[in-house]
């Protein structure tokens, strides 16, 4: 029962995901194990994507179906206080100021949250001062940026000097993605590493909590 | 539906060639001089050899994707440049005299802002509408088809524009969703349902708005017809004339979104099939017709959803990759050559690209490995691309030099390579612009 959720998770078959859930949930499994092999297959779905075999589409639809089947948990688990998954740490995302695209950095906050971190997004045309203030308020180990034009290659230099300003800026790592970012743009800013893919942003801040939990 | 685009006619050659000529005559094109006449004339030459695959071209021609630089470089805004169109000529003219490319590319990217503002467009953002007014316009993705409408879409794609797309990007256009399906207006009962909707206040009202549009529109197009005139007449010919996009990319940037369109393969691999088909047509028309409109041989054509990391290999062939072939013989089969921009990375996708007609199509580059670009679709279509955006933007002239110099050695091999910019390249240093052409110009010499 167990691997049936979690292959028919890994092989994209979505109805038959929901079905095996809903009879999990229905014959009284543990709502929290369901989740955890949920969390289970988005992971065996990244390596997927590691391992050039799945793609985009793969990603968001595995993290969709974890979605809805912990949507679907939540009437079973009301006798749980307020459920805290575990998550990995916190990550403070947004498109910076005089980019409004979001096509991009909706995904990869998507992927951060259904692959465990808790996602602050600030959305798009960020200015410098929000990315301050929310850094504060939040705490997080992680910011990420997005940009896809060419104008936005400067906002993601104010922004980390911004950040840099506040004293913020060894408390932070911070990834940078999006349509022309390689590693001239990663120099040119001043920031910690930049991503190829959606994935790079999973992997990056699993990567940068993982270090700081182990220090 | 009947299987059309699948086979190249025998007279695509000659057509091509007739198109060649027409574009080499530089017929109508009020030249300012002999000198610049033959000058247009050769750089047309060097597009055609690098193009045709058949000869080696005098030298690399370098055509960079000028985007909205010579607004920038003018020292104007964009919003300026989308409401001032004596201001539009100003740049263009600067830009083509002070970096003399092998081409520019025509402002009609920079659209009249009135003409949005009339229709209420909601598709994208401009400056002093959403975005900054020395920032350029910008995309708004949303679901602008649901998922459950795509039968509609197949059953009566028009009807589908007319009735429920238009007023939802168009917010002027609101009350086209009141207008009549047309085909059953074909008895004589049934004219008077079908024109009812038109004595209509509010339909009025949005074909006076669409009037209006089309007004300011023509006023643009003029000075957009002389800014190329001018350029043109000093020597310069276009890059690129017209504009189609992929079926899949109809679907998916426009109507559907990214994250739904990649949904769809799995939920509804069919419908989303059935649509890319049903649209192909439209493409391939309007592909033919805005040549025609232009005078030019190359349409535009940017590829989005279909690069490297947006689906696999077998994504790709299946659901990407039927429709754009289809839309590039179709218009193979007219004598024109499709300018195919592939945005992002393609590495993925070089072998499947390979099956088309020699001699007949550019792919244009953004991120591809050239060298593995050369090998595959090198051989058979004319590459370009692909100085990086970040490099102009950020780099010193001397590493650009360099750049253009190990991508000409490695593309630029025997002909079939013509040198541009990865992308639109707004934000460019303009000494970077500058060493680009002037040093590739001089290097990219094959004799």
């Amino acid at each position: 029962m167990a691997n049936a959720l979690v292959d028919a998770m890994v092989n994209m078959k979505e109805p038959q995901a929901e079905a095996v859930a809903e009879k999990m949930l229905k014959s009284g499994e543990d709502p929290l194990k369901v989740l955890e092999f949920c969390r289970q297959a988005v992971e065996i779905v990244g390596k997927q994507f590691e391992a050039g075999k799945y793609f985009l589409p793969e990603l968001i639809l595995a993290g969709e179906m974890l979605k809805k089947i912990s949507k679907m948990t939540k009437p079973y688990l009301k006798n749980e206080p307020e459920i805290q998954t575990k998550r990995l740490g916190k990550v403070v995302i947004g498109t910076v100021q005089g980019d409004i695209h979001d096509i991009g950095k909706d995904i990869v906050a998507f992927l951060l949250d259904v692959n465990g971190f808790e996602v602050h997004d600030l959305g798009v045309d960020v200015p410098e001062s929000k990315f301050v203030k929310t850094i504060r308020e939040v705490q997080p180990q992680v910011v990420g940026m997005g940009a896809l034009l060419t104008v936005a290659f400067e906002s993601l230099k104010s922004t980390v000097e911004a950040i840099q300003t506040a004293g913020l800026r060894d408390r932070v790592k911070i990834m940078i993605g999006g349509g022309g970012v390689d590693e001239k743009v990663r120099k040119y800013s001043g920031a910690d590493a930049y991503g190829e893919d959606a994935m790079a942003a999973v992997n990056l801040s699993k990567k940068w909590t993982e270090r700081r939990y182990s220090q | 539906m009947k299987e059309r685009w699948i086979e190249v006619v025998s007279e695509a050659d000659e057509k091509q060639e007739a198109r060649f000529k027409t574009w080499l005559s530089g017929e109508g094109i009020p030249f300012v001089s002999p000198g610049a006449e033959k000058a247009y004339q050769e750089r047309v030459t060097l597009l055609k050899d690098a193009i045709q695959l058949k000869r080696t071209p005098r030298r690399v021609p370098i055509c960079p994707s000028a985007g909205f630089f010579p607004i920038q470089y003018a020292g104007a805004t964009m919003h300026d440049a989308m409401y001032d169109y004596d201001l539009l000529n100003v740049a263009w003219e600067k830009y083509c005299c002070d970096f003399t490319p092998d081409a520019y590319n025509a402002p009609t990217t920079v659209v009249p802002g009135k003409v949005l503002e009339i229709l209420d467009f909601k598709l994208y953002r401009w400056p002093g509408h959403g975005v900054a007014k020395d920032n350029e316009y910008q995309f708004v993705e949303k679901e602008y088809m649901k998922a459950e409408e795509y039968q509609d879409l197949i059953d009566d794609p028009t009807g589908f524009f007319l009735n429920i797309y238009f007023p939802r990007i168009f917010g002027s256009l609101k009350f086209f969703e009141k207008l009549p399906l047309f085909p059953p207006m074909n008895e004589i009962t049934c004219v008077p349902p079908a024109v009812v909707p038109f004595g209509n206040k509010e339909i009025r009202s949005a074909f006076k708005n669409l009037a209006a549009a089309g007004e300011e529109t023509i006023k643009w197009r003029n000075a957009v017809h002389h800014i190329n005139q001018s350029a043109m007449g000093k020597g310069y010919p276009a890059f690129s004339g017209g504009f189609t996009k992929a079926p899949f990319d109809v679907i998916g940037d426009s109507l559907r979104g990214t994250r739904e369109v990649l949904m769809d393969m799995y939920r509804q691999p069919d419908q989303l099939i059935e649509a890319c088909e049903r649209i192909t047509p439209f493409m391939v028309k309007s592909g033919i017709a805005s040549c025609k409109a232009t005078g030019h041989i190359m349409p535009f054509i940017p590829l989005h959803k279909g690069a490297d990391g947006f689906m696999s290999d077998e994504q790709f062939r299946t659901f990407y990759w039927p429709t754009l072939r289809k839309l590039i013989i179709g218009l193979v089969n007219e004598g024109i050559v499709p300018q195919l921009f592939a945005e992002g990375n393609y590495n993925q996708r070089l072998e499947v690209i390979c099956d088309i007609p020699k001699g007949k199509t550019v792919w244009w580059f953004d991120l591809t490995d050239m060298e593995r670009a050369k090998e595959t679709v090198g051989q058979v279509a004319c590459i370009a691309g692909n100085i990086p955006l970040s490099l102009l933007c950020t780099a010193a002239p001397n590493d650009v030099e360099l750049y253009c110099k190990s991508l000409i050695d490695m593309a630029g091999k025997d002909g079939g390579f013509i040198l541009s910019t990865g992308a639109g390249m707004q934000g460019s240093k303009a000494e970077n612009v500058k060493a680009m052409i002037d040093f590739s110009k001089q290097y990219g010499k094959y004799r």
